[in-house]
């Protein structure tokens, strides 16, 4: 969900700050912590449950963390930053529209069926729901992409690291891949999870003096404003939806219908409940309760994050001294670029210790979501590719060992995809592309089989490959000919942000129309098989006898409610 | 967490801020005592000092809240 135009970073020929001995110091204690615990936590994850899903034993605060902090990133803080800094306010609503109603309707509708059913994994969920067709599909593609997320993310650190520390490359990128090999190898999803958490509180404290030594500086919210009014007038950085009403108001070229339906619904319903990568921390909740609650804890927190990443975007735009320009402008003339805003504004209020703090929490995101990556890798591989299609009956001890292994092998993998964008860096932009082909067909899949029990198993397969074809078939279209964008985004005004969200939406819409003809031509399942999968023919444990304040309802309603209250006074 | 015998995160949690609450603040100290000589903006506000005292108060809370040897007591 990171802009990837954050990649190109590398252009930027001289390093942006200097660490002092404390700082480095500061950086060395996060990897011996993240390695300590990786052997600590060796000893409990010796069975597949252990490995694959942490034990099932979280609760609902560290699931929940775990959730939002896999997708919290370091490209996910700068590349946010970058585009507040060159869109404004707008970048919020890929944290507010774009993740929280998603991630309610997780909680609240799916988390049952995914917990329920019992599955390892949301290919495993396809399986169950329509055979292995639609799991085979799902787990190898997703099987592709995590492995190249995981590249990208490994070259995309080195990279940062070089152009923020002027470190070596090399160094970093063997480094963090051993590091992620160690502990992933070692502790599983439990190793994974644990490094989240505390990724995700380093993440908080190592940004959050940015915004309040910037709001400090500027006078508050009002001086933030006013400053940036002031350096830039005539131009709406600081509405979140006064601008939207038609493609040629914003600098983003998007539209309300676009921003609502593409990426409010779509895309963010897409990746939210159906990429395994998160899904997956949810599935180690200790019961269907904290399986619920994880994920509205973690909209609590996915709401509060544009504070340490769109406000020091726009904190940029209010008071450095210099404008930053975009990557192909920087790499000419050595200005400083939009992707380098939250540096800048790190190495303008922190010194040495707080410096150090925020590079360590830009590692750790970093690290983080290989890991992520790679953890998830581990159990489709070993579940929804090795299990079902390579070696069938085996035991549970074969299993982990092939997921340490493949834990292994899939950094490995990943090193040599770094390397390869290294030297092709265009492919980011594709596995980016790629990434979203998948995910929105994906949410129709999955989506159609929990609500409507008439959804077969062949739907399941037609409905999930069609939707993927479209998308593929509408982003070459455009490659080929631009001026095809008129057509996918309905507008000759639009532009790329505008392409992703109506590309999500057609091929979703593929999705469900292939998956509702097919379903209604072919037979579908008995009802007695579809227990614990469908709504409707699954008993769904009653809450009735909790105090409301520990229903999931409750706390997804105040949730819901603070999210309409922060867009009504960003309108 | 505590029932699987396992360490709560919370303990690591605790004791990785209370290592960097105390390197900030004695570089926040040292950075008030010797100042450097290109100061940051806001260098007036001394965040080190009151951050690494941030850091060390939650870290001490967490640390000794979620100790395995409270467990065993």
């Amino acid at each position: 969900m990171a802009p990837f135009s954050l990649l190109l970073v590398g252009g930027t020929p001289s390093r942006l700050v200097s660490l002092s001995a404390v700082d480095v110091l500061i950086v060395a204690v996060y990897f011996v912590a993240v390695l300590g615990i990786g052997f600590y936590l060796k000893g409990h994850a010796q069975t597949g449950e252990g490995f694959f899903l942490a034990g099932r034993q979280m609760t609902a605060w560290v699931a929940g963390l775990s959730f939002v902090s896999a997708n919290l990133g370091a490209l996910e803080l700068m590349g946010w930053a970058a585009s507040a800094y060159q869109y404004g306010i707008l970048a919020t609503h890929w944290y507010w529209i774009g993740a929280i109603p998603a991630m309610l309707f997780l909680g609240l509708v799916m988390m049952p069926f995914y917990y329920i059913s019992k599955t390892h994994s949301v290919p495993g969920y396809l399986q169950l729901r329509y055979g292995e067709q639609a799991r085979g599909l799902a787990a190898v593609m997703f099987g592709f992409m995590t492995l190249l997320m995981s590249g990208i993310d490994m070259f995309s650190m080195a990279l940062v690291l070089r152009v923020v520390l002027g470190w070596d490359i090399h160094f970093s990128i063997w480094v963090s891949a051993i590091t992620v090999a160690v502990y992933v190898g070692l502790g599983g999803l439990l190793s994974a999870i644990f490094n989240e958490v505390v990724q995700f509180v380093l993440i908080w404290l190592g940004a959050l003096l940015i915004p309040i030594l910037g709001l400090v500086e500027t006078g508050g919210w009002n001086g933030v404003v006013a400053r940036i009014h002031h350096n830039l007038p005539g131009q709406d950085f600081t509405h979140l939806w006064r601008t939207v009403g038609s493609f040629t108001d914003n600098p983003m070229g998007i539209n309300w219908i676009g921003v609502v339906f593409g990426l409010g619904f779509v895309i963010s319903f897409g990746y939210w409940t159906t990429d395994f990568l998160v899904v997956q921390r949810l599935l180690s909740a200790k019961d269907v309760r904290s399986a619920k609650m994880a994920p509205i804890i973690g909209s609590a927190f996915k709401m509060m994050v544009p504070f340490i990443v769109i406000l020091p975007g726009l904190l940029g735009l209010a008071v450095l001294p210099f404008k930053l320009v975009g990557q192909s402008q920087a790499v000419a003339t050595g200005a400083h670029s939009y992707n380098e805003v939250l540096p800048l504004m790190l190495a303008r209020y922190c010194g040495p210790g707080l410096l150090g703090l925020g590079i360590t929490a830009l590692i750790a995101g970093f690290m983080s979501g290989m890991a992520g990556n790679i953890s998830a890798f581990s159990t489709v591989w070993t579940y929804d590719i090795y299990r079902a299609f390579i070696r069938k009956q085996a035991p549970d001890q074969h299993y982990v060992s092939m997921g340490r292994w493949c834990t292994v092998l899939g950094v490995l993998v990943s090193i040599g995809t770094a390397y390869l964008v290294m030297q092709f860096l265009s492919i980011m932009d594709y596995v980016q592309a790629l990434f979203s082909f998948f995910i929105a067909p994906l949410f129709g899949t999955v989506l159609l089989g929990m609500l409507w029990k008439r959804a077969t198993a062949a739907a399941g397969f037609w409905g999930l490959l069609a939707g993927t074809v479209s998308s593929i078939s509408m982003w070459l279209w455009v490659r080929m000919d631009p001026a095809a964008l008129r057509y996918v985004a309905l507008s000759p005004h639009a532009k790329p942000m505008a392409e992703n969200m109506f590309r999500g939406l057609w091929c979703w819409i593929v999705c469900v129309a292939v998956t509702v003809v097919v379903s209604l031509a072919t037979k579908p399942k008995p009802v007695e098989a579809l227990t614990g999968l469908v709504y409707g023919c699954t008993e769904l444990p009653s809450e009735g006898h909790l105090p409301l304040y520990q229903r999931p309802v409750f706390w997804a309603c105040g949730v819901g409610a603070v999210f309409v209250v922060l867009n009504i006074i960003f309108w | 967490m505590r029932d699987a015998g396992l360490i709560p995160i919370w303990f690591f949690v605790g004791a990785l801020l209370l290592i960097y609450g105390v390197l900030i603040l004695a570089a926040g100290l040292y950075a008030l005592v010797s100042p450097p000589e290109h100061p940051l903006v806001l260098a007036n506000l001394h965040a080190g000092i009151w951050w690494g005292i941030l850091l060390i108060a939650l870290g001490l809370f967490y640390f000794f809240h979620f100790a395995p040897w409270r467990d065993k007591s």
